[in-house]
């Protein structure tokens, strides 16, 4: 039963993930289960893509098998993709350094649950620092895009593609168990074929598949370098092509916070979600209070919180965790207001009124305590 | 008297260097069987004229930097996932040869989850395995395939089963397997062996390329650095103690049939 | 129009399947829908929930504390989703799966026999279904046409023969539902 793009559908935000790569032509998908995002690999054997599309789907015997696969697939040019949940993605740290070394396409798409170790495997976003900040060994970063729709899950994997390919720097699509498991109304995209043997070898003539081998140089993709000047060499230019990236491709949402608003909350995921039921509630009350949602981690939207730090009282940043991208915010804010976090951890997710109750307590200090500006705590 | 220019004539010559194998000089030891190895690949590859059709993919270990000296396209995989990286690549390029070359530490240590599963999946690729019992690389440290009562580094006194476990017998392990198609134990200290490593590579390569399973042609091979002795005791040495141990020839062959 | 709804039971009774068909037709009937599952071991055997939204407006947090409806299917759920009830909602429970009913004197108490109904008619598998019928008397958030039709796209066509069982089942429910007093 094939849907047609134009159709609504109700389905999981990891179900549309599988639908998205069939639709936009990736060539391969390499995973391995684990809750909460096993329907990604579930849908895929269930479509059979390898028949229609012709996409290769194998059920690895580890993540890191799995990250390895998709390092072999960038190498020779090929789009492939792989899911997983936050112990999984752990295991796939070192392979992330050796394609972000060898600077391949790949997307990751990590559907986060309660940590640390073997945690829970309810919905969680204390996977921020793993994604952005990475550990993997080396100086690098991952383009990392925050979905916080089931339509955005489908959105976000056209916008990896393209990603990854222009920039060679593998994606990853950093969502939550509520995001994975949640049903909502979807709009697929149409077929995409994926990209011929000869459109390949024009988009990556650095891939290692053979094509044309005796009219060129041979390539090898190796991240070893016994020289460090050479080394060193490789990293400014990786650097300054990340700083390219900064300069182009930060993207982030506005809510209500068009009218100079008092106070900010900054949330992605699944609580820019509640944030924004937080807001509405609040605006009943008159309170002026608007949301900055960040739609990439990195790069991280710093001017535009910059901006805003200006002139509101407080900032609450709202996420599932004990507290990761509010270092991000601190830093973009740069001591010039004061900015709280307010999260619950390890699978629990925050009501819209405990998000409420957190943002008034923070309302309070920064206004009846009357704080100078620069004077900025937790 | 005849002069060099004047010997050096086509017709004179009786052996070349495969074009595939470049001028990069080899960081190889004396008496290390890596070269011939690469060269035998060399020769196949170009007998085969397969040249466009190669993705080869190379480990961690002495033959990391193999992506040196063969002109065609190398992946160099992170230690022990060469099979990993090879699955993904044959499956997304299915009509290409895939070849990985391991040494003992990278598929029979680290990488032993990632070239048991490749290899019991039956994927179409060529898994040549150097076993030379030791980590030359890192400067001769023990390997899973060091033998009983050998010295390395980090057993100075000799492998002891209590200390140390046993060698692992991959090779024999991947025989057992339903997706391996050809599996087989060879060498390459005389010329007779050379030839025979020779067949028997071609026979895995062409398995890749017409899809019949796994190939894996494992190489008992010397180190003479870590083993410190000359090169001709090396031969000697792995002759007396190693064959015993892993013994020459094939242990399964279904894709003749 | 915003209706925020919690099914709770034991996993098997068609707890997660009968919040689909509800988003289904909430689809049909052109609104805005969420459907947002207890996932995890909870699933076998425990207590299986599902909170589901559908809204004339755009849906901000598929996550919420207080419902207008909560349908319960046991008692571990009632205990735990009566107290969560908004005032002046609903409340559903079997009859005879709860022992000590509601006492909730601000909201509307409901009563539906379904698995007594289902044990009758000999057909356990309409449970659900019988008890969905007897939700959409109560809140009439979809027609029972529209539902039909959810119930086209929620199931795979191989099943589309059960159909009219279904439709029967929804319209048995909506007769055997009953409003309790305290």
């Amino acid at each position: 039963m094939d849907a047609q793009h134009n159709d609504v559908l109700l389905l999981k935000g990891n179900e549309v993930i599988a639908k998205a790569a069939e639709r936009y032509g990736y060539d391969g998908f390499f995973g391995y289960p684990i809750t909460p995002q096993s329907e990604v690999l579930e849908t895929l054997a269930a479509d059979k893509p390898w028949e229609t599309t012709g996409m290769v789907v194998l059920q690895a015997e580890s993540e890191v098998a799995s990250i390895n696969m998709l390092y072999g697939a960038g190498c020779t040019g090929k789009l492939a993709f792989t899911s997983s949940s936050s112990p999984g993605i752990a295991l796939m740290q070192e392979g992330l350094s050796y394609m972000a070394g060898n600077e391949l396409p790949g997307v990751i798409v990590s559907v986060g649950r309660g940590g640390p170790g073997l945690g829970t495997i309810q919905p969680g976003q204390s996977d921020y620092f793993q994604a952005v900040y990475g550990g993997g060994n080396g100086d690098y970063h991952l383009i990392v895009l925050a979905p916080n729709s089931v339509q955005e899950m489908c959105d976000c994997m056209g916008k990896a593609k393209d990603l990854t390919f222009k920039w060679r720097v593998p994606v990853i699509i950093l969502t939550d168990g509520v995001i994975g498991q949640m049903m909502e109304k979807v709009q697929l995209p149409p077929y995409t074929p994926r990209r011929t043997d000869e459109e390949i070898s024009r988009q990556c003539p650095w891939a290692t598949n053979g094509i044309g081998l005796k009219n060129r140089k041979y390539n090898a993709l190796s991240t070893l370098e016994f020289d460090p000047l050479v080394m060193e060499e490789r990293n400014r230019r990786m650097a300054e092509k990340y700083s390219r990236i900064e300069a182009e491709e930060v993207d982030y949402e506005l809510y209500r916070a068009d009218d100079d608003p008092e106070f900010l909350i900054v949330a992605y995921g699944i609580s820019s979600r509640v944030s924004m039921k937080t807001i509405d509630l609040l605006r009943e009350e008159g309170i002026r209070v608007g949301m900055l949602r960040p739609k990439t981690l990195w790069p991280f939207p710093n001017k535009p919180i910059s901006k805003f730090a200006e002139t509101v009282k407080g900032i609450l940043c709202v996420e599932q965790s004990e507290g990761q991208m509010v270092n991000d915010v601190r830093l973009a804010v740069e001591g010039q207001t004061h900015v709280f976090h307010y999260g619950r951890s390890g699978g629990m997710i925050s009501s819209p009124y405990e998000v409420m109750d957190a943002f008034k307590k923070m309302a309070r200090e920064c206004v009846t305590k009357n704080w100078p500006k620069g004077y900025w705590m937790k | 008297m005849i002069t060099k220019e004047e010997l050096i004539q086509p017709e004179n010559r009786v052996y070349g260097k495969p074009a595939l194998m470049n001028d990069t000089p080899m960081h190889y030891c004396p008496g290390c069987s890596h070269g011939l190895v690469h060269k035998l690949i060399a020769e196949i590859i170009e007998e085969m004229g397969i040249e466009e059709d190669t993705i080869a993919i190379c480990p961690v270990g002495c033959a990391v930097f193999a992506y040196r000296y063969l002109s065609v396209d190398w992946i160099e995989a992170s230690h022990g996932r060469a099979p990993a990286c090879a699955t993904a690549a044959k499956r997304l390029w299915p009509k290409k040869l895939v070849f990985t070359y391991q040494g003992d530490g990278d598929m029979a240590c680290i990488g032993t989850g990632e070239a048991i599963h490749a290899m019991n999946r039956g994927e179409n690729i060529a898994m040549i395995f150097i076993n030379n019992a030791i980590y030359g690389m890192t400067g001769g440290q023990m390997a899973p395939t060091t033998l009983m009562g050998m010295k390395t580094a980090t057993c100075p006194y000799g492998r002891q089963a209590d200390l140390h476990g046993y060698p692992l017998h991959i090779t024999d392990i991947a025989a057992t397997l339903e997706g391996t198609c050809y599996v087989t134990r060879q060498s390459v200290h005389t010329v007779a062996n050379i030839r025979k490593t020779k067949r028997a590579i071609r026979q895995a390569f062409e398995n890749s390329m017409q899809g019949k399973g796994c190939s894996v042609v494992e190489v008992v091979s010397t180190c003479a650095s870590g083993w410190k002795k000359t090169p001709a005791e090396s031969n000697k040495w792995m002759e007396e103690n190693m064959f015993p141990y892993y013994p020459l020839g094939d242990l399964k062959n279904t894709a003749e049939q | 129009m915003t209706e925020e709804i919690i099914i709770s039971g034991f996993g098997g009774q068609g707890v997660l399947s009968m919040g689909k068909i509800l988003a289904y037709a909430g689809i049909m009937e052109g609104k805005e829908v969420s459907w947002m599952p207890a996932y995890g071991p909870e699933q076998r055997g425990g207590t299986a929930n599902v909170t589901v939204i559908v809204s004339d407006q755009f849906i901000s947090s598929p996550i919420v504390s207080a419902y207008d409806t909560a349908i319960v299917l046991n008692q571990p759920s009632l205990e735990k989703f009566e107290p969560l009830v908004k005032p002046g909602g609903c409340i559903i429970y079997d009859g005879h799966s709860i022992i000590a009913p509601p006492r909730r004197d601000d909201i509307a108490v409901y009563r539906i026999d379904a698995l007594e109904e289902a044990a009758r008619s000999g057909n356990s598998k309409i449970f659900n279904i019988l008890v969905l019928g007897g939700y959409l008397k109560v809140r009439p958030i979809a027609t029972v046409e529209d539902v039909v039709k959810g119930l086209h796209k929620a199931l795979p066509e191989r099943h589309h023969k059960l159909i009219p069982m279904n439709e029967e089942a929804i319209r048995r429910g909506m007769e055997i539902i009953k409003k309790m007093s305290l």
